[in-house]
């Protein structure tokens, strides 16, 4: 059963699976980041409060959270075939996937971003500090080993959600997994993808650990 | 005094929240404090003292009056030029806030970075600083692994980078044991002397106050109660608020039994190595009662009160009462159920 032609199906899934992951990672965090940083700042207990602001952001994202990605999937093809100009393969994919993402990763943002000391930001206003300054030179540096923890689990998120993608033929490991095991009912390539798909989702939460772990000097 | 003040509150008030929930934290301070001078503000928890503090530098912004910083009224600037204000004023905390993923040095480099200093300046200054309050050898240390006293130090450094006019301490010292408090109050004194950078201090800790400080403000209850130059307010405290916060031996009187009266002997530095007490008890040839004393030497003089229970006798109350009087030592009487 496991032919030439079978492994080299698997490389090809494996790499889209790696390529939709780590894009819409990047991307996610491309929105999610500043997105995240501006719940933050304007929330009621942030250094430049906004209620107007945080609400709409924050409704904004509760919405694109609350869709399951599966009917998301289908429900933001017409987006999807207008940025990739089609709606089937690994690029295509990338698009809902950083729909879904985005807002997951504002929210990890911000309660990573929260946990950072309240007085540490106030010494650095007393300095001076501007609100952009505070952002960037303190709140992304000291929430840093958190920010990096909250990666590596939005990273298998995203992993997950792009095996989901399989059904509607997006490609990678997920769709191989569904085309043969579920359409043709060979299960032991199924359980083949299924076991690369926790091997994966168990080396990106390693790998994050291990760096945050490493970069935080709160410890010893 | 005829200097021009560094830092003036005028009729400044603060409430937190409105309506039902309103929390008056502070009501119509005034306040003066002078280049050069050590400025102490004490006050129970809760009386107001970082309401006021967080004021001098708009972390928290007063709900009416005016804090006027070296000439301008900083309540009206704009965000830009309030933050460049902020570079004149440094102020270090209870609880140290040191950048924890920053080196010392990275730390002292911080206030120079946003000042816009250049890196290598910036660095050899921070260096300097680090070396001024003796921690010329931890610039790669991690706060995590600095001691508390370390960590206050740091703070310091980082304050007095960009070369500021006041430094303001909000309970600097109270997380740290009685011989790091002493050294950290030394450091600031030393600072005080050498630079001439004014320092406003903010405690709950008598001891904190006739350590360094010129000048003291009583706060209790959002109200500043007594002000004025350390020995003097703490020789003859006025209101019932000063005497409670300078006095705290309530809970001692309580304890005592017994009919005679109790008489507070205050000692203002003018009982210079005169055993009076023992005196007292010799001339009189009467017994006293020690209830309470928490006197102390500085500088060969003692300070301090102490409350004494003294005989039933009324004749031998008045030998003790002229002796007293002849010795110039100050009493009063106290109450026994003091609360
Ligand atoms: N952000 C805030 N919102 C509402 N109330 C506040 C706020 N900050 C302070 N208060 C209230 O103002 C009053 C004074 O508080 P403040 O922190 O100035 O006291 P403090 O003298 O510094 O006390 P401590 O010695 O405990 O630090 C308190 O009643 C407190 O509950
Ligand atoms: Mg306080």
């Amino acid at each position: 059963m496991f032919s030439e032609g079978m492994f080299s199906l698997m490389g090809t899934g494996l790499l889209e699976t790696l390529y939709m992951t780590v894009v819409s990672t990047v991307m996610a965090y491309l929105i999610g980041l500043p997105v995240g940083m501006i719940l933050v700042v304007t929330d009621k207990e942030g250094i430049r409060p906004n209620p107007t602001i945080n609400r709409i952001v924050g409704s904004i994202v509760n919405l694109l959270r609350s869709v399951p990605f599966i009917i998301l999937l289908v429900a933001v093809m017409p987006v999807t075939r207008f940025i990739a100009g089609t709606t089937i393969g690994s690029t295509a994919t990338v698009v809902p996937l950083v729909i879904a993402a985005a807002p997951f990763v504002a929210r990890m943002v911000e309660s990573s971003a929260k946990e950072v000391d309240r007085g540490v930001i106030e010494a650095s206003l007393s300095m001076g500090a501007s609100t952009l300054e505070v952002v960037l030179k303190v709140i992304i540096p000291e929430a840093k080993p958190s920010l990096i923890v909250g990666a590596a689990i939005a990273t298998t998120t995203i992993l997950g959600y792009s095996a989901m993608s399989g059904v509607v033929g997006g490609g990678g490991l997920g769709d191989i997994a569904i085309r043969y095991g579920y359409h043709r009912s060979q299960t032991d390539i199924m359980l083949v993808m299924v076991v690369i798909l926790v091997l994966l989702v168990q080396i990106f939460q390693e790998i994050g650990n291990i760096i945050a772990r490493k970069c935080d000097k709160r410890i010893r | 005094m005829t200097q021009t003040p560094i830092i003036e509150l005028k009729n400044l008030n603060k409430t937190f929240g409105t309506g039902e929930e309103a929390v008056v934290a502070l009501d119509d301070i005034n306040i003066s404090i002078y280049p050069g001078e050590i400025f102490g503000i004490i006050g129970l928890s809760g009386a107001g003292k970082s309401t006021l503090v967080r004021c001098m530098n708009l972390l928290e912004r007063p709900t009416a009056g005016s804090v006027i910083f070296d000439g301008t009224d900083i309540t009206s600037l704009s965000d830009k030029a309030l933050r460049n204000i902020r570079r004149s004023i440094g102020m270090i905390f209870q609880s140290f806030n040191l950048l924890m993923q920053r080196t010392a040095l990275d730390n002292v480099c911080f206030p120079l970075e946003i000042a816009g200093v250049p890196k290598k300046e910036a660095r050899s200054r921070a260096r300097e600083l680090l070396r001024t309050v003796g921690l010329g050898d931890k610039e790669k240390a991690y706060p995590a692994q600095l001691s508390g006293g370390q960590k206050q130090r740091v703070a310091i450094a980082r304050a007095l980078a960009t070369n500021p006019k006041v430094i303001l301490c909000d309970e600097a010292t109270s997380a740290l044991d009685p011989t790091t408090t002493q050294s950290i109050l030394a450091l600031l004194k030393e600072l005080n002397q050498r630079l001439g950078v004014t320092i406003v201090i903010i405690t709950h800790e008598m001891k904190v106050i006739e350590q360094i400080c010129n000048r003291v403000a009583i706060i209790d209850k959002s109200h500043i109660e007594e002000m004025g130059p350390v020995d003097e307010v703490f020789r003859h405290p006025r209101t019932q608020a000063a005497k409670k916060m300078i006095f705290p031996s309530g809970d001692v009187v309580e304890e005592v039994t017994g009919y005679g009266k109790l008489l507070r002997l205050v000692f203002d530095g003018n009982a210079a190595n005169r055993p009076i007490i023992a005196n007292m008890v010799l001339k009189c040839g009467s017994p006293v009662n020690i209830v309470f004393a928490d006197t102390k030497r500085i500088d060969d003089k003692i300070y301090g009160h102490m409350i004494v229970q003294l005989p039933e006798n009324e004749e031998k109350v008045r030998q003790i009462l002229t002796y007293l009087d002849m010795e110039e030592i100050a009493y009063e009487e106290e109450e026994y159920d003091v609360q």
